[in-house]
């Protein structure tokens, strides 16, 4: 038989509370509960990263995350990232204009650990980026265009162009 | 004028902002949610099946077993449909079969509650079977002494075909001919779209709506009303936004089975989301073929006879079967034509996973056997890979007779050199001569053929319709699917060239849904942009014309006297402003005169199949004694006619190579030949290329407009994956020697091949 167990956490700044059956993954949670439909399943076992949020600021697969573990956490999932007046962060923004969207299935997990790879705050050759960002699996674009998203991002940040 | 320039995604924003709504995504929480039972035998027959256990687990609403369901057979492949019986697909699937032919078969399915009962049923599901022997092996397959896979396919024969031009047997009796008799190897790959399949169905009004993720939403609506057995009016299919498809989603999957689902529970709403496991086994994957060619060439390199025998994997159902071995034999003769050909292939049923449509349709496959053979050629002759090649490739002016398809251009060459000059080809050449020492590099190239569409398979013809809206706007439907590759941006910046529109008056309604939207057969043979454009342009054409015939009627002035430019509506000899669009739009609406509802719809027929052709070069170095391959620098070039949107060409061409990368060096997938089941069925034990396993992926076009095509434009999905696995083993056979004949080029396959050859 199910058990449920109250969960009480932030999502994307807002604090939510939700009775979640305790075999639940964060995914499930995230997914059916609050709507968070960015958050996406492709493997469902932390292989491929389509899942992806930051939990009290780091990278997690959410799918292999259970719900009742985000007691008390800040969740952050790709919905929270655009501005409330519509206004799209740069990141986002580094995506469409690189090209870096195709079938656009991975892309908000990728853009996910984007945020914790620039909200880091340090600068990263592209061999680390790609090695950061190497939990995710992308099949339409063979990476390029998105690593040079986040380059490009990454650059801007700093100061560097 | 939009068409050319690198124009933003039209569906960017969402995607980034993650409200792009997938089938998942739009299915409502209250759906039954539907799993199937695979049999854990590779071939045989299912006795028995005990579901008391099963139906007492609270929350399972229904268990549908294999003798359950109706005996009406089917076919899966996404191809336009025959009427001509001779031209039909194979008709060999059940919505849930008895008979078991491969490890992961479908043989029951089970409605629950929710997702927890429907895994508790299927593990307390019993199931008796009788095995049978099984074969894995093609050329085992083929012998007297295998399992029968499915009666009437003797020897488990589904297709063989042959070509012969010339007399083979008397061209090689000329004096002085060097022979070069070669075997290649390629492997079982999977698709790999990140996005699962997954679909949903229910019934209202006596009508069944199947919403799925898919490639082809007009095929799965025929193929579901003949595995139905209901009238095809009867069912409505939509495809929201995919996560991929690269052709396993140009097959109807789990479709049938889960509108079948739906009847047997009143018609409810039933979910059917496949695992990772299951996309692996139990849907399609790429055909691994075996090709022999024998080449006699004269000392100067010209070849003077070839023969191809090809035998392809076709797995346990037939699916887009023979089609695949017959695209790779077809090219055979063509890409480098010689006065004596014989080829033939064989597609055979084993009890493997079964094979359909992947991205380039048997093209990887023979490029990888064809132009391996050019550069082991060109080494036994000591002449420049180049130079053999610029020999023999197809001319200029060549017509191919069956297709009648020309090639006008010299694309070859002109894609050589600059992929020659990206990567510094002749100073590397030299460079690379004389190694020794543990880590070695190599310089190689592969081209590719390739041809749009299916013509004169079928007959080519795709249906688009504009709808003039209030403000001027125009909405955009056609048949034709975006799945990723950015179809829908090519078509609204078609669309708004073709009426005379600024891209954001044009909406395109990216969704189908066979209730409303044209007819059209969807996404593949890198058909859309080409097929689409014709139509685009011809309904564009007609609702110009309207627009501008009632333009007249307010003006004045002769509808043949004007035209539409950036949303206004000017006069052709001395282009001055009439009125704009928008003006004209409302007024018709709400005319009290004569209220007009603009609209155009229209057929465009296709009888061509434009080629599309280019070219990798792939810079490597190889760690002997790790049995390493890393690439260094890469370059596809592509003429592909007129780009499009140059950005998201380039794009494609990243992902296709990419997924040629893998191909050359670590995807496969692995049967266990004592149980037939496939070892990796995951995306952790299958290696799919990462970030870490690519250096820039570097993009090249040359642009000869296609005469055929309505914007220049040809075939660009598919290619980019086609040259890449043999371009990065001829440079590993530049770097160390040895020729290797076999994908994935992994460790274990190098250590071998170094080994045979002295190097380790």
């Amino acid at each position: 038989m199910a058990q449920y167990k109250l969960v009480r956490c932030t999502i994307n700044g807002k604090k939510v509370e939700q009775m979640v059956d305790v075999r639940a993954s964060l995914t499930d949670m995230l997914r059916n509960d609050y709507r968070m439909t960015s958050v996406k399943k492709g493997c469902e076992v932390g292989e491929c990263g389509a899942c992806n949020v930051l939990i009290d600021g780091e990278c997690f697969n959410s799918c292999i995350y259970l719900a009742v573990w985000a007691e008390g956490k800040h969740i952050r999932t790709l919905e929270g990232l655009m501005s409330e007046d519509g206004e799209l962060s740069d990141i986002q923004q580094a995506f469409i204009d690189e090209a870096a969207v195709q079938c656009g299935f991975c892309t908000p997990g990728v853009i996910m650990s984007a945020v914790e790879i620039l909200e880091s705050g340090r600068d990263y050759t592209d061999d680390e980026l790609r090695k950061l960002l190497s939990g995710h699996l992308c099949r339409c674009t063979g990476y390029e265009n998105i690593l040079r998203a986040v380059r490009k991002t990454l650059d801007k940040r700093l100061g560097k162009v | 004028m939009v068409v050319g320039k690198s124009i933003k995604r039209i569906d960017a924003f969402d995607k980034v902002t993650g409200r792009t709504k997938y089938t998942d995504d739009l299915c409502d929480k209250s759906a039954y949610i539907a799993k199937v039972l695979h049999s854990t035998i590779t071939h045989g027959k299912v006795l028995s099946i005990d579901v008391s256990e099963a139906e007492k687990i609270e929350g399972v609403i229904k268990i549908v077993t294999c003798f359950d369901v109706p005996k009406v057979y089917f076919p899966t492949a996404g191809h336009p449909w025959s009427t001509d019986e001779s031209h039909q697909d194979v008709a060999d699937r059940l919505l849930l079969t008895d008979v078991v032919r491969f490890y992961g078969d479908d043989i029951a399915a089970v409605v629950a509650e929710n997702e927890v009962a429907a895994q508790q049923a299927l593990r307390a599901i019993k199931v008796e079977y009788e095995e049978y022997p099984f074969v894995l092996d093609v050329e085992e397959a083929m012998s007297d002494s295998a399992p029968l896979i499915h009666k009437n396919y003797p020897n488990n024969i589904l297709g063989h075909s042959s070509q012969s031009v010339g007399n083979y047997e008397e061209a090689i009796k000329e004096e002085g001919l060097i022979k070069f008799d070669n075997w290649y190897d390629t492997p079982t790959v999977q698709h790999c779209h990140i996005e699962n399949h997954i679909c949903y169905a229910s019934m209202e009004n006596g009508r069944l709506t199947v919403v799925t993720s898919t490639q082809i939403p007009h095929i799965v609506r025929r193929v579901v009303g003949q595995a139905l057995s209901l009238d095809w009016g009867k069912i409505r299919v939509v495809k929201p936004y995919i996560g991929g498809g690269f052709g396993n989603k140009q097959d109807v999957l789990y479709e049938p089975l889960c509108a079948y689902l739906s009847t047997v529970v009143g018609g409810r709403l039933v979910k059917l989301d496949s695992s990772r496991e299951e996309t692996f086994v139990s849907q399609r994957v790429r055909h691994a073929i075996r090709s022999h060619i024998v080449t006699y060439t004269r000392p100067d390199g010209t070849f003077v006879a070839r023969k191809l025998e090809l035998f392809s994997n076709q797995g346990a159902y037939a699916s887009h079967g023979h089609s695949i071995a017959a695209k790779g034999m077809g090219c055979f003769r063509q890409l480098y034509p010689c006065p004596n050909v014989e080829a033939e292939c064989y597609t055979v049923f084993t009890n493997r996973p079964v094979a359909g449509a992947m991205r380039g349709y048997g093209i990887p496959q023979a490029m990888f056997a064809v132009e391996s053979q050019i550069d082991d050629i060109a080494k036994g002759l000591n002449l420049s890979p180049l130079e053999i090649r610029k020999k023999n490739l197809m001319p200029v002016g060549y017509k191919d007779e069956f297709s009648k398809n020309v090639n006008y251009f010299d694309t070859f060459n002109q894609c050589i050199e600059k992929g020659k000059k990206y990567i510094d080809y002749d100073r590397k050449i030299e460079e690379y001569k004389n190694q020794s020492g543990n880590i070695r590099k190599g310089i190689g190239m592969a081209v590719f053929w390739y041809n749009t569409a299916v013509w004169p398979i079928s007959l080519e013809s795709s249906s688009s319709r504009m709808v003039l809206n209030q403000d001027g706007s125009i909405s955009v439907q056609l048949g034709e699917t975006e799945i990723g590759q950015g179809a829908d941006t090519a078509f609204a910046q078609m669309a708004a060239d073709a009426v005379g529109l600024t891209l954001d008056k044009v909406n395109v309604v990216s969704c189908q849904d066979t209730d409303v939207t044209p007819f059209g057969t969807g996404a593949y043979a890198s058909r859309q942009t080409y097929v689409g454009g014709l139509t685009i342009k011809q309904t564009g054409e007609m609702l110009k014309m309207r627009i501008l015939d009632y333009a007249g009627k307010l003006s004045g002035i002769d509808a043949a006297e004007l035209d539409i430019v950036d949303n206004n509506i000017i006069t052709v000899s001395d282009k001055k402003f009439v009125m704009d669009v928008a003006k004209l739009a409302i007024t018709a609406l709400y005319s009290m005169e004569d209220s007009r509802h603009i609209t155009a719809e229209s057929t465009y027929q296709i009888k061509s199949n434009a080629y599309s052709f280019g070219c990798c070069f792939a810079d490597v170095e190889v760690d002997i004694r790790a049995c390493k391959v890393k690439i260094n620098d890469i370059i596809n070039v592509h003429d592909c006619g007129t780009l499009i949107n140059p950005a998201l060409a380039e794009a494609q061409v990243h992902g296709g190579m990419s997924m040629g990368i893998g191909y050359a060096l670590s995807e496969q997938e692995i049967f266990d030949s004592r149980t037939g089941r496939t070892l990796n069925n995951n995306l952790l034990d299958y290696k799919l290329s990462t970030f870490m396993d690519h250096p820039h992926l570097e993009a090249q076009f040359v642009e000869n407009a296609e005469p055929t095509s309505a914007f220049g434009t040809k075939a660009l999905g598919e290619p980019p994956a086609c040259p890449v696995a043999p371009a990065i083993r001829n440079a590993v056979l530049n770097a160390t020697g040895v020729a290797v004949n076999k994908i994935p080029m992994t460790p274990h396959v190098l250590f071998e091949e170094f080994s045979k050859s002295g190097l380790i």
